[in-house]
């Protein structure tokens, strides 16, 4: 194969003085199915245009910084659409052009369509927060960076139980990712030892800009709760349950106290210059969709300068194993999970102008590592992407 | 004239002189305060705070010229490092260190001062006795730990994002060579022959001790401490006892310093010191070695004879660097 050939300059590259003479060029491909954001009723600050993509082009950035002295030229080939057929063909393309990584920001369901096609590719699932691709779908040669539900939940489960918040009224929107938030929100309950003393769908179409003060005092007048978990992930109702609920009580899950993979107010472990860096590079924030394209980017690029091959197979083996390690500002190494390839992180619990705690919280051990008291444990996972990490 | 005042400025004039050469002779510590924006000074005879000072934004790597006069101060968020004339403890200058400076380390011969410019992957030369740029080295992203070899031929960058130890030629400013190490590069000490260098990779939770003629690693150092998950062990500041004994190893938030037997790489023992211990520094005797913890905000004695923490002291906010003015 034509990429071995190089590998073996590239071993001999470690050692040379920069820059180095023969310069090797890695493709790593990056497709996003777009969407139309809904009408929402809290529209004030919508999503950017180019999330993940930004994250991924500082992973390249990242890796090329380094890359120059091992002789590696890192670029990203972006393919996006609001059309699946369109990018399944750029997604051929990619494959022509011997391209054999990938980031795929899109619904679960686009992406088992690709990695079921192109088995022979490697995919990092950057846009997906589904709990049954981690669970029982188990596609072989997909990554996950970005955090499940499940391990969302999970991290805010641990922070109330922490915080002897056992009660908790849950608030759920009516679209289907509302619901599997809010079904991520039961097992944790179930997990942790939360309790939900009262379950309510929120089915309002008032605009709730003008009447919130009114319509939400009313609605959650239910049993009395420690804490009220909303599941509203597009952010149409959940704004506006703060400061307006029957009881006075803290509003956590998808607003309010949320759990998230990376956020701006993160900036201790070093956090801080992979934020300015980001900031200089995209004029925004850093979301958790470009921290998860920055990670799969610097997930290869580690691979690579340990002189593992530009390779779908030698790639997904490395980083499923032991040996691999990523300093990802998080204040300790993330490794994948190799069972269903999910990327081990702490997971963060902010509110939009601060950091307040990071799950796992102290005293939820754990045999392996207490990361793993976050989303789908090995015993609870059907997947054996391989059976144990060499 | 023999006024009960006059007896008392008499009294007064002949204990001044008793009282104030005790901080002017005693070796004094520097600690770099980076969220105080200040300087503790404290005095290495009563172990005690004897002065706070203001400087810059962000005060991290401090260092001082060889004849003490000078202390040089990475005020990392003012994107300059601060000249302070230490007799009379006022910012004389500011040097061009380009953005962000971290880390830095002085060339023997005193002319050069090379600075870590944590934000723009750089290395900055710039001569502190001219104040000018005269050099810029690329480097990975993330430049952090420094340091020069005895002889003044070799300096070593620790990039943290890109995990390498960059070699530079002293003569030239440029990168002879480039050593992949573990996770998270943060601090770099040559032996004192200078033919060993010991590098502390936080994230990788290791020391590698590098052979300097081969630019190779000739043992990983990991630490296991009862109790801590591993994960949480992560060595950051690195001290060589100048006998060549032992190896100090700050890691942390694991809030410990690992013993390390010098020629046999071995570890000794776990002091347990403040939370989150980041670097470290070596009386002029080195009788003691003090470490700055950053979240209890205050500097742990060692006592090295009997290997014991003796006293912590009370700092400012988040102390950072240390730099050690004998008496």
């Amino acid at each position: 194969m034509l990429l071995s050939c190089w590998l073996l300059s590239v071993t001999t590259m470690v050692n040379a003085a920069t820059p180095a003479a023969d310069t090797q060029s890695i493709q790593i491909g990056y497709l996003e199915l777009q969407h139309e954001t809904p009408p929402l009723l809290s529209n004030v600050l919508p999503d950017p245009q180019d999330n993940a993509l930004q994250g991924a082009l500082l992973g390249i950035s990242d890796n090329n910084a380094g890359g120059r002295f091992l002789g590696l030229a890192y670029s990203l080939e972006q393919a996006r659409s609001y059309d699946e057929a369109e990018l399944l063909a750029a997604l051929h393309r990619f494959q022509q052009q011997g391209i054999q990584l990938l980031l795929v920001n899109a619904p679960a369901q686009t992406l088992t369509t690709m990695a079921n096609q192109y088995p022979e590719l490697l995919f990092f699932n950057v846009g997906s927060y589904d709990d049954s691709l981690r669970l029982n779908q188990c596609v072989a040669n997909v990554l996950h960076t970005l955090p499940s539900r499940a391990m969302l939940t999970d991290a805010m489960a641990q922070w109330l139980i922490r915080k002897k918040l056992k009660k908790w009224l849950l608030i759920s929107g009516t679209r289907p990712e509302d619901k599997d938030y809010a079904n991520a929100v039961r097992r944790s309950a179930k997990r942790f030892g939360g309790k939900i003393v009262a379950a309510k769908d929120w089915t309002f179409d008032s605009d709730l800009r003008r009447s919130a003060q009114t319509e939400v005092p009313l609605f959650t007048q239910t049993k009395e709760y420690d804490a009220v978990v909303v599941a509203d992930e597009v952010g149409d109702f959940g704004e506006f349950l703060l400061y307006n609920t029957w009881y006075p009580r803290p509003v956590t899950g998808t607003q309010g106290l949320k759990p998230v993979g990376w956020h701006r107010v993160i900036e201790q472990w070093g956090a801080a210059q992979l934020q300015s860096r980001f900031d200089r590079q995209a004029s925004r924030w850093m979301t958790d969709k470009d921290y998860a394209a920055w990670a799969a980017i610097r997930s290869i690029g580690e691979s690579l300068s340990h002189q593992i091959p530009y390779s779908a197979t030698d790639i997904r083996s490395h980083l499923l194993s032991s040996r691999f390690e990523l300093a990802g500002f998080k204040g300790r190494k993330l490794t994948y999970r190799h069972w269903n390839g999910q990327l081990r992180q702490p997971i963060a619990l902010v509110h939009p102008r601060a950091l307040v705690s990071q799950s796992p919280q102290e005293g939820y051990l754990h045999p392996y590592t207490e990361l793993d008291t976050l989303g789908f444990d090995q015993p609870e996972s059907q997947c054996r992407l391989v059976d144990q990490a060499d | 004239m023999n006024s009960p005042f006059k007896q008392l400025l008499v009294s007064a004039a002949l204990i001044t002189p008793l009282l104030l050469p005790v901080s002017a002779q005693a070796a004094l510590a520097y600690v770099s305060n980076e969220k105080d924006n200040s300087l503790s000074i404290i005095d290495l005879d009563s172990f005690a705070v004897v002065d706070t000072i203001e400087v810059g934004q962000r005060p991290r790597g401090i260092t001082f010229n060889h004849d003490y006069s000078l202390l040089y101060i990475c005020a990392s968020d003012d994107d300059t490092v601060q000249v302070m004339d230490v007799a009379t403890q006022r910012i004389v200058a500011s040097l061009p260190s380009g953005e962000d400076p971290e880390q830095f380390a002085l060339h023997p011969d005193g002319d050069r001062l090379y600075i870590s410019n944590e934000d723009s992957a750089l290395v900055t030369v710039v001569n502190p006795l001219t104040h000018l740029v005269t050099g810029q080295i690329d480097v990975g992203v993330e430049p952090e730990g420094m340091a020069v070899s005895p002889d003044g031929k070799l300096v070593v960058n620790t990039s943290e994002t890109t995990s390498m130890l960059h070699w530079i030629d002293t003569s030239t400013n440029q990168l002879i060579h480039n050593t992949k190490v573990d996770q998270r590069p943060r601090y770099v000490q040559f032996s004192k022959d200078g033919n060993r260098l010991w590098a502390s990779a936080e994230i990788g939770g290791t020391v590698s001790v590098i052979d300097v003629a081969s630019k190779e690693e000739l043992h990983k150092i990991r630490f296991n401490i009862r109790g801590i998950h591993r994960d949480k062990v992560q060595p950051v500041g690195v001290k060589l006892t100048s006998d060549g004994r032992y190896a100090f190893v700050a890691l942390g938030p694991a809030n410990h310093v690992a013993v390390v037997d010098a020629n046999t790489w071995e570890v000794l023992d776990y002091l347990l010191v403040g939370r989150r211990v980041w670097h470290m520094a070596l009386t002029p005797d080195e009788k003691f070695l003090l470490t700055t913890n950053g979240i209890s905000g205050d500097v742990s004695v060692i006592d090295i004879e009997r290997m014991k923490v003796t006293k912590s002291i009370k700092v400012g906010r988040y102390p950072w660097g240390l730099a050690i003015k004998p008496d």
